[in-house]
């Protein structure tokens, strides 16, 4: 392993922001032909340290080495001239240009009086042939599926002459069989010669296609070994830094039905048709999940069960009552509770405290304010229980929300919604971004809330959380949703399927 | 008043044309300023400086050209400034911009004072006289009308092929349009989204000045207070009603410009018992009109308003 040449090598790399440490002092390095995986818990500082190597931020400390030379510190320019490609997170392209112009962009001297278009789009045809990543020159980057943006990333970074490539947990967006297709791809690459850093926290994934993996938990190293030597638990372990015992779903007989929705449709602001006959029955003491690739109507569908968007056609019905008037105050009143997708963006108000977030929904009644007057003791008491029993941790009751940390913050919005004890809840991904105690937190309250008697109806696009919490799995395709599937019955390849819209076929009435 | 002799009247079109000037070189700086991402609302004070500063160049003795030059040049530090605030420190483009025009417009009056005490009629100078293009000029009606123009219309016209050309078929037009769709794009590769979105505020402000130059120093040959009069601000629609592309800004100035023509024309031929001021209107309600039309489909630049900010997370 010593003879094997060295690509790129980190050297005691440290970044603060503010009073976090993102990275404390990571050294690692990566060989030519082989696949990195980087693996941590979100927020653990994997982003932060692609972004150092990629010349986004500056590092405070440290520095970085592409084939033995030292790059200038906050400049992607000379990272992508010494052939370091990114595919980040979130895609980095421009919806209405077209493919080829997302390419060339930057390949060319900027003076040049005309593009060399044709030459371009010869290029990177050859090599969307040579690496099997197929698409379209001249589509707009609007119109392409998320598979197909992904496949757009890698080919700006090879089209660049990227000789090591860095993807920033890529499958995140992707079916289990894109997922299989990309690592086809890149199995094809490393043969080529290129090195992969690989960045991920599925576990599973990362045994399959990395040479070595590095976990980081809490913006330092903490281990490194090849993959062979790895097990998952010891890998698990190292990430979380401690076992968190998972909850166990506990089998209940279903009750009444709770919320009904019956061949509803429904269209967006552009008159898009969004919802396509959608029916589903949600009962007392079930938790539903809802799979699906994002953008296939899962947020149209939360917006009709939140009543922000009412449906064109169809009914929808709240314990056997159908609902007339849509909007989001009469639907709480009903007893839908609301875990928003976005929780910076509809979940809270970042600049208010806790005390006055935990109220958000429920400020007008008389036990929060009188005669116009709110009810400032009652209001921090409140907020003080709360804490307590949702463990609401990094502050007190006049702490601004925007301070605290994800996992607290979705804790904010599951005390102000599992206060009310709502019959239905509307859970839109709500562990996304967080960290395992964080999410195992969430689970259990919505096991709790299950037992208690209400119906939950999960969004998530984390397939393995579907089908550990759910009773029943529905899948969401193109503004359709199947006939629901007992848990026991479904496996993850099914699920990739329908997903993709494959064998999917979507349910008829039921009510 | 017959609606039909007007429209076969060659002084109808020629005013048209005329008047469509100012607003071809403000719709196209803004143009470039908002495909980079940044609204530039400093443009009705930025015409006033233009206006000025070339009207004083020219009534010091300078040459017309020149004085042409120099009201790019002064719109061009204007813009820079502009930029200083709404992309290097990414402070917000609607406030930026509107302290832009008040600083331009109150310095510009301020040095006319300055330069010129105690003048009550506004002095005169020699302003650019028409140039009628051999031949074509000849073609009745619309040629009389397009090409017996001031040579700044002409350059307003070129300029509209040129900024088309230039955003559509060059890499520095791309990264532009980049750069006001999804800055993080243009970053990625390698290219400096300050830079960028600092050249394009900086030229489109030139564009801006020249437009107010083209008002003191070819179709008057003075420089009043107020004499912009909103004309900046009309650009700004303008550019909606374009969704962004500098044909369709062409045709939307010459629209309003023959909006404007009109309404003079008909104000002056009707002994009527409305009043004028509803005449006045006229334009301004028919471009709200057509904005309401042309524009329900636009495809804005994604990453209008919203500053870059390197570095962050």
């Amino acid at each position: 392993m010593s003879q094997s040449e060295i690509v790129l090598r980190v050297e005691g790399v440290t970044k603060r922001f503010g009073t976090l440490t993102a990275n404390s002092s990571i050294s690692f390095s990566l060989e030519k032909g082989k696949v990195l995986s980087l693996l941590g818990e979100n927020g653990a500082g994997k982003t932060t340290l692609m972004n150092i190597i990629f010349g986004h931020y500056t590092a405070d400390e440290g520095h970085v080495e592409v084939f033995g030379k030292r790059l200038e510190a906050g400049n992607p320019a000379e990272a992508i001239a010494l052939g370091v490609g990114m595919v980040h997170q979130h895609f980095t392209l421009a919806d209405n240009l077209t493919v080829l112009d997302n390419v060339i962009l930057g390949t060319e001297s900027l003076w040049r009086v005309r593009q060399a278009r044709a030459a371009a789009r010869q290029k990177l045809q050859s090599l969307s042939q040579e690496f099997g990543l197929e698409v379209n020159p001249d589509a707009l980057v609007s119109a392409l599926t998320v598979g197909e943006k992904q496949r757009v990333e890698i080919l700006k970074a090879l089209y660049r002459g990227a000789r090591v490539l860095i993807l920033d947990e890529p499958t995140a967006v992707l079916t289990p069989q894109e997922t299989d297709q990309l690592f086809a791809t890149l199995k094809d690459m490393i043969a080529r010669g290129l090195s992969v850093i690989f960045i991920s926290h599925k576990l599973g994934e990362v045994m399959q296609i990395a040479d070595r993996i590095a976990v980081l938990r809490h913006g330092q190293l903490v281990a490194e070994f090849p993959v062979a030597e790895a097990s998952r638990e010891i890998i698990a372990e190292k990430m979380v830094g401690e076992t968190i015992p998972q909850p166990k779903r506990t089998e209940m007989e279903p009750g009444e039905p709770v919320l009904q929705i019956a061949e509803a449709s429904a269209r967006d602001e552009q008159g898009q048709a969004v919802l396509k006959k959608v029916s589903l029955t949600l009962r007392s003491k079930q938790i539903i999940g809802m799979a699906g690739v994002s953008g296939n109507g899962q947020k149209a569908l939360s917006d009709l069960i939140s009543g922000l968007l009412p449906p064109t056609e169809g009914q929808v019905a709240v314990k056997g009552e159908a609902v007339r008037v849509f909007d989001p105050r009469s639907m709480v009143a009903k007893g839908v509770g609301r875990v928003p997708e976005d929780r910076h963006l509809q979940g809270v108000v970042g600049d208010f405290t806790v005390s006055e977030n935990l109220i958000l929904e429920d400020y007008t009644n008389p036990r929060f304010s009188r005669r116009g007057w709110m009810r400032a003791g009652e209001i921090a008491a409140h907020a003080r229980k709360m804490i307590k029993a949702f463990d609401i941790r990094g502050g007190g009751p006049e702490t601004i929300v925007r301070g605290l940390s994800g996992g607290n913050m979705q804790k904010v919005i599951l005390a102000r919604v599992l206060e009310n004890n709502p019959d239905i809840i509307l859970a839109n991904q709500p562990t996304r971004g967080l960290d395992v105690g964080a999410a195992t937190f969430v689970h259990e309250q919505l096991f709790k809330a299950k037992e208690r008697g209400a119906g939950v109806l999960l969004i998530s696009e984390d397939l393995e959380e579907l089908l550990a919490v759910s009773d029943q799995v529905v899948v969401m395709y193109h503004g359709q949703v199947s006939a629901p599937m007992p848990v026991e019955d479904v496996t993850l390849q099914q699920l990739g399927l329908l997903m993709s819209g494959e064998t999917f076929t979507a349910a008829g009435t039921e009510m | 008043m017959d609606l039909l002799d007007m429209f076969l009247n060659v002084g109808f079109w020629a005013a048209t044309v005329r008047m469509a000037t100012p607003l071809i070189f403000g719709t196209l700086g803004e143009l470039i300023c908002e495909r980079a991402g940044v609204l530039n609302l400093g443009i009705e004070g930025i015409m006033t400086t233009g206006a000025m500063v070339a009207w004083m160049w020219v009534y010091q003795g300078g040459d017309l050209w020149t004085a042409v030059l120099v009201a790019a040049a002064f719109g061009m530090l204007f813009g820079y400034l502009h930029s200083m605030f709404s992309v290097y420190m990414g402070l917000s483009q609607h406030v930026t911009g509107i302290g832009i025009t008040l600083l331009a417009t109150s310095l510009s009056y301020f040095s006319f004072r300055m330069l010129l005490p105690g003048v009550t009629t506004p002095p005169k100078i020699e302003p650019f006289e028409l140039e009628p293009i051999p031949f074509l000029s000849d073609i009745p009606v619309l040629g009389e009308a397009l090409f017996t123009q001031s040579p700044l219309t002409y350059l307003a016209f070129v300029l509209v092929i040129v900024v088309a050309y230039v955003l559509y078929k060059t890499p520095v037009g791309l990264a532009v349009r980049m750069v006001g769709e999804n800055p993080m794009a243009v970053e990625v590769q390698g290219i400096d989204v300050y830079r960028v979105r600092t050249a394009a505020v900086t030229v489109g402000s030139g564009f801006m000045a020249v437009g107010g130059a083209f008002l003191t120093i070819s179709v008057f040959d003075a420089f009043y207070f107020d004499m912009i009069n909103g004309r900046g601000w009309i650009c700004v629609a303008l550019v909606i009603f374009a969704s962004w592309k500098p044909g369709k800004a062409l045709l939307g100035a010459v629209l309003f410009a023959a909006f404007d023509a009109i309404q003079i024309r008909v104000q002056q031929s009707s002994a009527s018992f409305i009043p004028y001021q509803f005449y006045l209107m006229m334009p301004y309600l028919f471009s709200i009109l057509a904005l309401i039309i042309m524009s329900r489909k636009a495809a804005y630049p994604k990453a209008l308003l919203v500053p870059f900010r390197r570095g962050q997370r």
